[in-house]
């Protein structure tokens, strides 16, 4: 890189580090998501069946 | 009363009470005389951004040493910065009591321009928080020794720079009116903005103080503010609108 | 009038029988116009309206941008590699600067992405302003964060080249100091939006900001022609080719690249709107339907 090395070479680095991360972090937000929202149906989900089994043996 | 006889379509009294037609001219004075009541009564806070900004002239020397020719060159910007943290606080609650108590909406559903109304909030909100602060700077110039000089462009420039910033910080805060309260995020959004603004008043005083010629940058100043004065108020209205719908 | 192709009879001119008859001929892969429920004689016949109609909506947008993103993502790797072996290999070493000027083949890239993706910003977010359209608020918000990172490659960049050809890491010029600018406004529509309990208040708020900040970018891109500024004048000019000062065997890799980066963006810009779509749309059927991976029980719970 005619001594210039130094330089260029962590600059594509940083282009290609931070696009990564770019790519990258709305999988981790999409999974966190997921999971909170499948804890909050689960969770709805036993609510619902007590109370429909609650309304039930009445 | 008004608001609600106009809407009616018609110009009779549904109610049969005397109802006074509000000007736009009257609705700003009542506004203004508002805002002054309550400025009054809360006249002990109106002092903490000048202790704030006289203690944070004093800390220069004392971080920099009382070197007075390091003093007098960097005065100049070091009072316009002070000037630009110390509004911050106050503008940040530009608009939130109001919000917070359903006077936002009245201003909604009054008659008059909701943008006359902000601009009017503006102009109290300089008078009574800003211009103070505009009134101290020879003393906080002769704590930072600044050449005597250049202190009537460093006052005119103030009192160009400081409207445009308070119409500016208006329409922000408009906007984070409705958020969680972040103390910083006033800051982050007023910045950005503010660098321009900054740069001329800056750059008028420090060619002023070298003898050049410093009324290109006040010009500037001058055209930013009359533009500023005729939009912000309708952006801050916007603004205002998205902050009170629930 | 030319008539679109899916018209039966596409060569005739049209019939006199109005727009009924030309509608009941028109045919695309989702169904007859006239027999979708709610259409009009008095409607568009063109194709554009309605299929940004129906992808104005949520899950529809939701599978059209997961069919794309893939697509896209490898159409910017390959412009990507083609442009960078052309900018890294092919093109010749500067006669001034030697083998450093190389960084400009991601820099003006960056820097040409941050201006774009600030300008999509603020037209989606006006859009949701005016419109009030659901798609507008998530596109706009989730523009951000691409544009903030395009932005920040573009002053690292443009400081690791600064130093070794100007000497100095960082100065105050116009472009300088406007591009950091634009990065901090970036920064502050993101801080708004986060800060709002209500996400589609808080979208339209900083849509808003955007709006208010746009006066920036003629600032950014005209600064080094209004002001004396360390940063090199206007190097590739689009409106006057005449006038470009680069020599053709860098431009074209320069120019792929900026293709890659455009190509990134859009496939981007689609998976983070399908994410910002589920959180957003988190109660109705079609995203618990998705999460699930099966229909929902009738609960008698309203959702």
């Amino acid at each position: 890189m005619g001594g210039y090395a130094m330089y260029v070479w962590p600059a594509f680095a940083v282009f290609f580090i931070v696009l990564v991360w770019d790519w990258f972090a709305p999988a981790l937000r999409r999974r966190r998501f997921t999971r909170e929202l499948r804890g909050r149906l689960a969770r709805e989900r036993t609510r619902n069946t007590r109370a429909a089994r609650a309304g039930a043996s009445t | 009363m008004a608001g609600a006889a106009q809407s009616m379509g018609n110009d009779r009294i549904a109610l049969g009470a005397p109802v006074a037609r509000a000007s736009a001219m009257g609705a700003c004075t009542a506004l203004l005389r508002r805002d002054f009541v309550l400025a009054w009564r809360r006249r002990g806070e109106l002092f903490l951004p000048l202790l704030y900004a006289v203690i944070v002239a004093a800390l220069f020397p004392f971080a920099l040493g009382p070197d007075p020719e390091l003093l007098a060159r960097i005065a100049g910007g070091v009072l316009l910065v002070i000037v630009v943290l110390a509004m911050l606080p106050a503008l940040e609650s530009m608009f939130r009591a109001d919000l917070e108590d359903g006077t936002l909406e009245q201003w909604l559903l009054a008659p008059q321009p909701l943008a006359l109304l902000a601009l009017t909030r503006v102009i109290a909100h300089w008078l009574t928080t800003v211009l103070p602060l505009v009134v101290v700077m020879p003393l906080l110039g002769a704590l930072l020794n600044l050449p005597v000089k250049v202190l009537p462009v460093l006052i005119v420039a103030l009192l160009l720079a400081t409207p445009l910033l308070a119409l500016l910080g208006s329409v922000l805060s408009a906007l984070a009116a409705g958020a969680r309260r972040s103390g910083i995020l006033m800051a982050l959004m007023l910045l950005p903005l503010a660098v321009p603004v900054v740069i001329f008043a800056a750059g008028a005083v420090a060619a002023a103080q070298s003898g050049m010629p410093y009324i290109a940058p006040l010009m500037w100043l001058a055209a930013a503010l009359v533009l500023a004065i005729v939009l912000a108020p309708l952006a801050c209205a916007a603004a205002l609108r998205i902050a009170v719908e629930a | 009038m030319l008539s679109p192709p899916w018209v039966k009879g596409a060569a005739q001119p049209l019939p006199h029988n109005g727009w009924a008859g030309v509608l009941g001929e028109c045919q695309w892969k989702w169904g007859r116009i006239a027999e979708r429920p709610g259409i009009s004689e008095n409607m568009s016949r063109s194709y554009v309206p309605h299929f940004m109609h129906w992808l104005g909506s949520p899950p529809n947008f939701y599978r059209f941008a997961g069919a794309w993103r893939p697509w896209l993502m490898a159409a910017a790797l390959i412009a990507g590699a083609i442009g960078l072996y052309g900018g890294l290999v092919l093109a010749p070493p500067d006669y001034q600067q030697g083998d450093a000027y190389r960084i400009i083949f991601i820099h003006v890239p960056s820097a040409w992405m941050s201006l774009f993706i600030y300008a999509t910003m603020a037209v989606a977010g006006l859009i949701a302003l005016v419109w009030r359209v659901k798609l507008a608020e998530v596109i706009a918000m989730e523009c951000a964060p691409t544009g903030a990172a395009f932005t920040f490659i573009t002053l690292v960049t443009g400081s690791l080249w600064g130093k070794p050809m100007w000497g100095t890491w960082w100065t105050w010029d116009a472009r300088l100091t406007s591009e950091l600018v634009l990065l901090f406004l970036y920064l502050g529509v993101i801080g708004l939006y986060n800060a709002f309990e209500d996400r589609r208040r808080g979208a339209r708020a900083a849509s808003l900001l955007a709006l208010v900040g746009i006066v920036n970018l003629p600032i950014v891109h005209y600064s080094v022609q209004w002001w004396n500024t360390l940063h090199q004048g206007t190097t590739v000019d689009f409106l006057d080719p005449a006038r470009s000062s680069i020599a053709p065997s860098m431009l074209w890799p320069l120019l792929v690249m900026a293709l890659a980066t455009h190509l990134y963006f859009f496939a981007s810009l689609l998976g983070r709107t399908r994410t910002g779509l589920l959180s957003l749309e988190s109660g109705k059927q079609w995203v618990r339907a998705l999460v699930d991976g099966q229909p929902e029980q009738a609960t008698g719970a309203p959702t």
